[in-house]
């Protein structure tokens, strides 16, 4: 049986995790199709054609799906989830919100964040944070997956699949989209970012972060922060990596003023190489950093800044 | 109205936890057990609901062994008014809570269900949407900031980009997000109060739900550790390394 992936878009492209999801189907079975709901989503069902290994491209077409209320949509994949084994959704605050209700509509269990697929009905998931790693089997007739994009290798663009356009289902009129506060940034995006700038408490304030943009912008990095800095306000919520905000595997992490909570570090140990600058030499962040560096991060950033070429 | 809260019995945040020997599991003996702290936030918005005026009745739901009743009484001291333990040793997926929480509402009959959006022990973050499926009622998940008014809600939601404004009907299931408010402690008095209220004690056999496990879990390992790597002294040192033994940057 074929491999269902729901797609989140912007009605250009689909998300750059997208790939990730496929990547992951294809691990599933060999029949991977893409869903691609929306309202002017012909665009992003073309981006969705070209993904490496997939054979199909669903184009469902409603003024309902414009928004993405888990509402609307759910109704749709759990209509089209009797020809699937699997529904796969990537593991974002789209997937997180729409995939359990698609699960519970089904009457199946959801596997939350997948980092492997053992087999078609086993996975392996983090659970406490990452402090273990549960193995476990489906019994489900359909399988219900977010999987976790970090953890798999998006392929090569270069498809061509068909785009069949499907009809909608009617708005369930329970819920509408009333608009966005979204944070503006010319800089690469969080999880996708081959480096990351990350700053904590130790930072003291939302006028300090520039000295981390700066940074950031000379290493053409996303920009990260803990916790404690998104609820102290210096950066907006979606800055927060960790076990409940986001996951980031960049090639290069680095944590200014960051002690290394496990609820932090959860978010960001699989990155490649990890730098901390921190003036506590006791923070648990150095037991993960490949490179530490003990000092006042009002010094060290400054002339780290001055020290990377620009790129 | 009436607010159920559902509030989760796990291990302490600040618990480092251990695998077992046998890989069945996670050792829970002797460790410290609180409320999931994404639930705290869940009955700290039902009570300033209360306190406005919005809502009746704070009800605190719970699923699993009975020192979950130690969790309700949490809640209670916080200021709930009454409790309701769904008492099983059975091993609980959000599938099986959602239909145990169903089961509740459909006898409490609420305006509003408030959990949280994640479990910190099992990191699912199913359970309320589930819960919204199965009722058929609107879904705030990820809730920032919550205004209840005439038969809906304004819900801002933290999402990948930012934030995000919807408007649901209610009756509805709101998950909740870490920075929806900051809990209150329960005072002395409180929780002594608490200990007068009543927490009724059900069966999931008298609900009619069956929570067998959908997935069997096979085994539970210890990720693979990360060793710490060096100190440098100087910035110099890190950048050279960063470069030409890394080649990060
Ligand atoms: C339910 C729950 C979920 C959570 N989820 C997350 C999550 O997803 N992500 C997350 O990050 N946290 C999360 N946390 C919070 C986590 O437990 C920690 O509280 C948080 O990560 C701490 O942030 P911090 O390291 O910035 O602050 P602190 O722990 O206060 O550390 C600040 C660090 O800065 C250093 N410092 C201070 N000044 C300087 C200076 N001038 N120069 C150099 N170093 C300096 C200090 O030595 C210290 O190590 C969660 C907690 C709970 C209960
Ligand atoms: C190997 C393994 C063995 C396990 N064994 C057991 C066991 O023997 N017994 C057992 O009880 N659990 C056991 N669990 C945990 C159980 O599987 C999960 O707690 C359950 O799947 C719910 O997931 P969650 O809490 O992460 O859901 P989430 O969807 O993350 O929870 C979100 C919210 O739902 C609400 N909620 C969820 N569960 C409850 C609850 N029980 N009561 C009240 N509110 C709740 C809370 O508001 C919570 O914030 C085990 C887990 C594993 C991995």
């Amino acid at each position: 049986m074929a491999i269902l992936v729901v797609a989140a878009h912007d009605g250009k492209t689909v998300r750059a995790n997208v790939a990730n999801a496929v990547a992951a189907a294809t691990q599933m079975g060999s029949d991977v199709h893409v869903l691609v709901a929306g309202s002017n989503a012909g665009e992003a069902a073309k981006s969705a054609a070209a993904l490496q290994g997939v054979a199909k491209v669903l184009q469902a077409e409603d003024a309902a799906y414009a928004n993405w209320l888990a509402e609307d949509i759910a109704p749709l994949v759990v209509k089209l989830a009797p020809n699937y084994s699997h529904v796969v959704m990537a593991a974002d605050s789209v997937g997180k919100n729409i995939a359990p209700r698609v699960a519970a509509l089904l009457d199946v269990a959801q596997i939350s964040e997948a980092i492997q697929v053992v087999s078609p009905d086993t996975f392996v998931r983090p659970i406490y944070a990452g402090n273990a790693m549960a193995t476990v089997q489906s019994g489900d007739k359909v399988k219900v997956v977010t999987i976790r994009p970090t953890n798999f290798k998006a392929g090569a663009g270069g498809g061509s699949a068909a785009i069949e356009q499907i009809g909608g289902a009617a708005a369930s009129g329970l819920s509408s989209f009333v608009g966005a506060e979204l944070s503006k940034s010319e800089r690469p995006e969080l999880t996708s970012a081959k480096i990351v700038v990350s700053g904590g408490r130790g930072l003291a304030s939302g006028e300090n972060f520039k000295m981390l943009e700066t940074l950031a912008d000379k290493l053409g990095a996303g920009l990260g922060a803990s916790r404690a800095a998104v609820d102290a306000g210096y950066v907006p919520n979606d800055y927060q990596v960790g076990q409940t905000g986001k996951v980031v595997a960049p090639d290069l992490y680095i944590a200014i003023g960051i002690s290394g909570a496990i609820q932090h570090l959860a978010g960001m140990k699989d990155s490649k190489t990890i730098v901390a600058i921190n003036k506590d030499e006791e923070a648990p962040i150095f037991q993960v950093a490949d490179y530490g560096i003990v000092g006042d991060l009002f010094q060290i950033v400054p002339e780290l800044t001055a020290a990377v070429e620009k790129k | 109205m009436k607010v159920l809260v559902a509030v989760k019995r796990v291990i302490d945040y600040n618990v480092k936890i251990r695998v077992k020997a046998d890989n069945t599991g996670v050792e829970t003996a002797n460790v410290k057990m609180s409320m999931n702290p994404f639930d705290e936030i869940a009955v700290e918005e039902a009570l300033r609901m209360k306190e406005k005026g919005l809502a009746t009745e704070v009800i605190a739901f719970s699923a699993g062994p009975a020192q979950c009743q130690e969790t309700i009484r949490t809640a209670l001291a916080m200021g709930a008014d009454r409790g309701i333990l769904v008492q099983t040793d059975a091993e609980l997926q959000p599938l099986a809570v959602a239909k145990l929480l169903k089961a509740v509402v459909d006898k409490e009959q609420p305006g509003l269900v408030i959990v949280g959006k994640q479990a910190i022990d099992d990191d699912s973050n199913q359970t309320g949407q589930m819960l919204a499926a199965l009722l058929g009622w609107s879904q705030g998940t990820f809730a920032n900031k919550l205004h209840v008014a005439d038969g809906s809600a304004e819900v801002k939601r933290e999402v990948d980009g930012g934030l995000e404004n919807i408007k649901i009907k209610l009756p509805a299931v709101i998950t909740t997000d870490l920075r929806l408010n900051e809990p209150r402690y329960a005072s002395l008095p409180n929780i002594m109060k608490a200990k007068k209220k009543p927490i009724e004690v059900l069966a999931p056999d008298a609900l009619s739900v069956d929570v067998a496990p959908r997935l069997k879990t096979l085994k539970v390992e210890e990720p693979p550790k990360r060793k710490a790597g060096i100190k440098v002294k100087t910035v110099a040192e890190l950048v050279d390394k960063l470069r030409n033994e890394a080649g990060v940057i």
